[in-house]
């Protein structure tokens, strides 16, 4: 699945490409939204492995525009159920997701990032 | 008693592209399950398996810590396998993100120091070298088992980042065989990387010693 939150993990790997290839950019992206279980707990814990910026203008790109700029220090209920939401339950079933850097595709195909590259692209 | 996870989804046309769980996945399986009430109480925010194939063991992860516990992100450089662990995932309602990819490539510079378990079944049969590398560069099932010199070839690729991977009270649980020379690999990630570990669980299954090794930082 690439939901938000295996979004905001990954990076191009791709020969030489080493400054600004974080986040991807998706590119004709389907999305689906499934439900999931709300842990408060879990969100929390979560929290401080996130790149904000990244997470925030990916939600935005897909039509999500809950989450606030900055990182709130104080969270509250409906801000966990937004983070909730953005991180796990949207799901990019088909697509790509492109390298701001070297505008090297990766492909999402049936929920799954191919992030493989060819033997020459590889560092 | 954690149950097995439900595979009755996958039939024997998948198995032809995806390794088929065996022993050496059962033993990992107990493994994890006699460290059950220790797992739980870390209360993982990221799990990792590396090389996940059918999907059985990150499922069974999330049967032990609980389907919104954690997030299972999985790898295995064969999409077959990838989109077997997402299918084994759903249908033991344990959400699994599933990343077509060589070990953690991609992931690596936004996991480090962030992973709290991670798991690697590797391909630990001793063949010769070509045949190791043959068959990670066709990605497809021959990736599951061949290992190379001493069946470490794949196994030392992902050792050298599994100090930066791991979060402070972080675990990692490797699959091994006696041809791996188990005492030297221990022994040389207390020296490099100041990794203790202890073989928590072993079987002979066949021609086959197995081990599970558990590695956490000193």
């Amino acid at each position: 699945m690439v939901r938000l939150i295996t979004h905001n993990l990954l990076a191009c790997h791709a020969k030489g490409c080493t400054t600004n290839n974080f986040p991807l950019q998706f590119k004709d992206v389907s999305i689906e939204l499934r439900e999931a279980e709300f842990n408060p707990e879990f969100l929390k814990g979560f929290m401080p492995r996130i790149e904000w910026k990244a997470l925030v203008d990916a939600a935005r790109q897909l039509g999500d525009t809950t989450l606030p700029s900055e990182m709130p220090e104080m969270v509250d209920d409906e801000f966990l159920k937004n983070l909730h939401h953005a991180l796990l339950e949207v799901h990019v079933e088909e697509g790509a997701m492109v390298c701001p850097n070297c505008n090297h595709v990766y492909p999402v195909s049936n929920g799954i990032p191919n992030m493989l590259l060819a033997e020459h692209e590889i560092a | 008693m954690i149950p097995t996870p439900d595979l009755s989804h996958l039939k024997k046309t998948d198995y032809d592209n995806v390794y088929e769980p065996a022993e050496d996945t059962f033993l990992l399986l107990d493994a994890l399950e006699e460290d059950a009430e220790e797992l739980k109480a870390m209360q993982p925010r990221l799990c990792l398996e590396v090389g996940s194939g059918s999907g059985c063991v990150s499922s069974f992860m999330g049967s032990i810590l609980g389907a919104a516990t954690s997030l299972y992100l999985t790898t295995d450089i064969n999409s077959f396998a990838s989109r077997c662990t997402s299918r084994t995932g759903t249908q033991n309602k344990i959400p699994i993100d599933s990343v077509t990819t060589s070990l953690v490539s991609s992931l690596l510079p936004r996991i480090q120091r962030a992973v709290d378990v991670l798991i690697f079944n590797p391909p630990y049969v001793p063949t010769y070298t070509s045949e190791a590398q043959e068959a990670q560069d066709g990605r497809d099932i021959r990736g599951a088992w061949a290992g190379g010199i001493n069946g470490m070839q794949v196994t030392d690729m992902l050792l050298e980042h599994v100090e930066d991977l791991l979060s402070s009270n972080g675990r990692f649980y490797l699959v091994a065989v006696k041809e791996n020379n188990i005492s030297e690999l221990q022994q040389r990630m207390r020296q490099q990387y100041d990794l203790e570990s202890k073989i928590v669980l072993q079987r002979k299954a066949g021609r086959e010693h197995l081990h599970v090794i558990r590695f956490s930082r000193s």
